[in-house]
């Protein structure tokens, strides 16, 4: 039974953290590319209980900016007024669901103050409201490209085991062509290839597309050893001697054998796409600007000045582990699930 | 035989050593015009480590085109009339002293006398008269030939005597003595025969013996290791001394690192690995600040240089097999309010603050601050303004749809795209707040970072771009360096290059300009001039100049003579002088 509760609680995780990614706009404070310029590269926004004086106040609180006119680009938090911290205030206005439009966020600072829980960037845009819209992007493309690929690995994988012959060695050497192919290389002849600018949305299917085609081959090879095994049991020999058709028992009695695997598969391939997002940005067929991913998000951290001087812009990489614990917590319930379920 | 041969190359080498010890105790044969060199005195001997961006491709002076190469040559090398990085004045070299004709045509140098190559072997006129046939060789096809050809014809050299030399030129030509800086004169007695047979192109490779080598700069070549490091020697026979009589360099080795990225460079010169560092962008200027006090070296900020970072659109003619797409969108760029209203939304002092985190100076023109002998200062620098660019707009008939989209008079969105190089962070993060900007306007900009040679292909040849970012040096602080840039039928004139003639009346003007500067002699006249071109490009605004970043280098403390500029080569100019403590 534990297996069910730790499927039970990273289930329950990542359900919240999906609920949380999808209206990105109502929890973040800011719009993703919305530029702070007197405050590129702010540290983590300090929120109080207790004012220089020692009083204690119900609300927590930040302090405002210092003076405008400070040339050091870092801006710091010690200051005078104290601005209190409120919720469901009225701010930039976002889609929900890319239908509804509304202003009001979860939480927020009156203007001049900032809050800024994870830092700023460059340009002084607040990086936990982008690491929010960039979970929609990049979660939701691996997600995608997950299925999609397993999708692609149960066609060929079911195929070539239940038929077997000629059909198996050309789906199989095809699935080995495609690991071995030097994808770096066709991706940069891809973007080349492409126009000059392309719609989010073009980047986005994409993304998608070249995620999931490129990781077909590993589902379907293990999805072709489930399905040679499953096809030689007693019940499925027992089927087809009382005249059931090939696509009866690939439906029937095949295939439900391969889900526990599949979805085993696709907890795991999930991060793994989102981390092949961060590739893909690096070479320049991701989001382009002012739109946030993870992936872009992580790119900053390349540069040297970055890496060395602000701690802050670690913090969507360190935030993205606990969340792929989850995710792989969640796949090896899944298969332990399985093993324990008599066939 | 192989071993032979090592044997007797080891022996030239410990005679050369011995000389070389030799020589700098002895002082100048009489015969040898040896010259001073005007910094303080320093001691010799030592090492000096320095990183390269990249292996260098050549040796070889006449093609080498790219930064790491040329740095090498240039301590290789030596010209006949130097630029002085520190004055940015022009100075005698291999040529002692020249004469220029009343008409400004003809300039006769004369030829320090004495004066060897880093293989022993006397320079003369010969050599001269060699160096600019290859020069001047199209089928060579170096890069200094454009320089050399003035009023579309090549300069003509003639030799007077051994050690007198004539220069004749087509018209009169201001910047005449400036030509001679950096090109570097080459040893006939050792490139005559591969250049008569054709196979001047291989001459020079890296992996040549090193004693095929030889030339009139403070160094010579010891060493190559592939994918390493270049070593350099000091060149014995070289022919300044300092004030003390002391023969130059100070330096008994120069050792070139190749070190691949900007970020490995700054931790490699953090760890003290190399003596020397420029190149470098404000970030790692700032992260290398902090550490200043405790670790050996020290940085400075040189303020202005000449580099000029701008924004243009494709004013290309349309038809000429521009896609439909972007012709429909030159009838925006075409437009000069347009132009205005985007130069008037740009945050340039974001920029400098954002991307620079100070360390860069906005512009309104091409000539930066840098620049204080060509800078026009009735430039007006107006402050960014949101509105004064709405009216601009609006005058030029575009308006905002209720969710704030700018479109023009036919209903159309205004959109395009701004091409960057992805090899430029800078730029590319300009680009990214210029796009936050315009959309202030209601306009949507993206931004394309492309690998450097596809972008200067589109901007060129394809001309399938809509707008671009991007960034150009001057070698020199005079105009004239700059003709191929505000020539109409320049190849560089990006907004719309290689025009059969000018497009527009502020163009042939420009035009006019440009070439009139060129033959005239006088200083005040030429500024004149000059200041006119820059206005045009103020207020007709072809190009949109933002920002020129500073010039940042870094040395370390024992490195002594260290006078960096803020003309190519920044650090190094002075090499001979620098010495180690």
């Amino acid at each position: 039974m534990t297996h069910h509760r730790k499927l039970v609680w990273s289930a329950a995780v990542l359900a919240a953290f999906s609920c949380v990614i999808l209206f990105a706009g109502f929890f973040a404070p800011y719009d993703f590319a919305a530029q702070d310029r007197d405050t590129p590269f702010a540290p983590p926004t300090a929120i109080h209980f207790m004012d220089a004086s020692g009083r204690l106040h119900v609300r927590p609180f930040v302090y405002g900016p210092r003076d405008s006119a400070q040339t050091p680009p870092i801006a710091e938090a010690a200051s005078v007024q104290p601005y209190p911290l409120r919720w469901f205030v009225p701010g930039a206005p976002y889609k929900i669901a890319g239908v509804f439009t509304s202003r009001t966020h979860l939480f927020g600072v009156a203007q001049p103050a900032r809050i800024f829980l994870m830092g700023s960037d460059a340009y002084g845009r607040d990086q936990f409201s982008r690491f929010l819209y960039g979970g929609q992007i990049s979660l939701l493309a691996g997600l995608i490209a997950a299925i999609l690929s397993v999708s692609i690995g149960i066609l060929a994988g079911g195929i070539a085991g239940y038929y077997g012959g000629w059909l198996d060695e050309i789906l199989m050497r095809g699935g080995e062509l495609f690991l071995a192919l030097p994808w770096l290389y066709l991706l940069f002849a891809m973007r080349a290839a492409l126009p000059l600018h392309i719609s989010q949305w073009q980047v986005f299917l994409l993304l998608i597309s070249v995620m999931g085609l490129i990781g077909w081959a590993r589902p379907a090879r293990l999805i072709r050893g489930v399905v040679l095994s499953a096809k030689e049991r007693n019940f499925v020999l027992a089927a087809r001697g009382f005249g059931a058709s090939d696509a009866y028992l690939l439906r029937r009695h095949v295939l439900p054998q391969t889900y526990a695997v599949l979805l085993t598969q696709i907890t795991l391939l999930v991060p793994q796409y989102v981390l092949a997002e961060v590739t893909l940005t690096f070479l320049g067929l991701g989001v382009g600007e002012p739109m946030p991913s993870w992936g872009a998000l992580l790119s900053s951290l390349q540069q040297y000045s970055v890496l060395s001087s602000y701690w802050w812009m670690f913090l969507p990489a360190l935030l993205l582990i606990p969340l792929f614990v989850v995710f792989y917590a969640a796949a090896d319930a899944l298969q332990e699930l399985h093993k324990s379920v008599p066939l | 035989m192989g071993k032979i041969r090592r044997w007797r190359a080891c022996l030239v080498l410990i005679a050369i050593f011995c000389a070389s010890a030799v020589a700098r105790a002895l002082p100048p044969q009489t015969d040898e015009e040896r010259m001073t060199a005007s910094a303080a005195t320093g001691h010799a001997g030592g090492r000096l480590v320095v990183a390269l961006r990249s292996e260098p491709k050549t040796l070889n002076p006449a093609l080498a085109l790219d930064e790491p190469s040329r740095d090498v040559i240039r301590c290789l090398t030596a010209d006949l009339i130097h630029i002085n990085r520190g004055s940015l004045k022009t100075e005698p070299s291999l040529a002692k002293s020249w004469s220029v004709s009343k008409d400004g045509r003809q300039y006769t140098l004369q030829l320090r006398r004495g004066v060897r190559f880093s293989d022993g072997q006397l320079f003369n006129a010969d050599d001269v008269l060699f160096s600019f046939q290859v020069y001047l060789d199209e089928k060579v096809d170096s890069s200094q030939r454009d320089l050399l050809v003035v009023g579309g014809k090549p300069i003509t050299v003639t030799k007077m005597d051994d050690y007198t030399v004539r220069f004749e030129l087509a018209q009169p030509y201001a910047a005449a003595e400036r030509l001679f800086d950096s090109i570097a004169i080459l040893p006939r007695h050792l490139l005559e025969n591969t250049y008569q047979s054709g196979s001047f192109s291989q001459a020079w490779s890296l992996s040549m013996p090193s004693n095929q080598f030889a030339g009139l700069g403070p160094f010579r070549l010891k060493e190559y290791v592939a994918g390493q490091r270049v070593v350099l020697e000091r060149n014995p026979y070289y022919w300044k001394s300092d004030r003390a009589g002391i023969q130059l360099p100070y330096l008994n080795e120069v050792t070139f690192l190749f070190v691949p990225s900007e970020d490995a460079q700054v931790i490699r010169f953090q760890a003290g690995d190399t003596d020397v560092l420029s190149r470098f962008s404000a970030d790692n200027f700032a992260v290398l600040q902090k550490q200043q006090s405790q670790k050996g070296y020290h940085l400075d900020d040189l303020g202005a240089g000449l580099e000029y970072n701008f924004l243009f659109f494709n004013l290309n003619a349309p038809g000429s097999n521009l896609p439909p797409e972007i012709a429909r969108k030159q009838a925006w760029f075409q437009d000069l309010r347009f132009r205005q209203a985007v130069s008037a939304a740009i945050d340039r002092e974001g920029i400098v603050r954002l991307v620079y985190s100070g360390r860069a100076t906005p512009i309104w023109d091409q000539v930066t601050p840098g620049n204080k002998l060509w800078l026009d200062e009735k430039i007006a620098h107006p402050q960014r303004s949101l509105d004064r660019a709405r009216e601009l707009l609006k005058s030029a008939g575009f308006s905002w749809k209720s969710d704030g989209a700018l479109v023009d008079s036919r209903g159309e969105h205004v959109e395009f795209s701004i091409l960057t190089s992805s090899s430029n962070a800078q730029r590319t993060k300009i680009a990214t707040i210029i796009q936050d900007d315009l959309s202030q306007l209601g306009m949507t900009v993206q931004v394309v970072p492309l690998e450097f040679h596809a972008m200067v292909d589109r901007l060129l040849n394809t001309h399938n771009y809509e707008a671009a970012m991007m960034g150009l040096v001057s070698g020199d602080a005079d105009p004239t360096s700059e003709m191929n840039v505000w020539l109409s039928s320049g190849e560089t004139h990006l907004w719309r290059p290689r025009q059969e003639k000018p497009a527009t009346p502020w163009e042939s003007e420009m035009d006019r300009l440009m070439q009139e500067q060129l033959v005239t002699l006088d200083y005040a006249k030429r500024k004149k001039l000059y200041d006119r071109v820059q206005e045009i490009v103020a207020e007709e605004l072809p190009v949109i100049c933002l920002v020129s970043p500073n010039i940042l280098v870094g040395a370390a403390n024992r490195v002594g003579n260290f006078r960096p500029a803020i003309l190519v080569p920044y650090a190094l100019w002075n090499i001979e002088e620098l010495y180690v403590q």
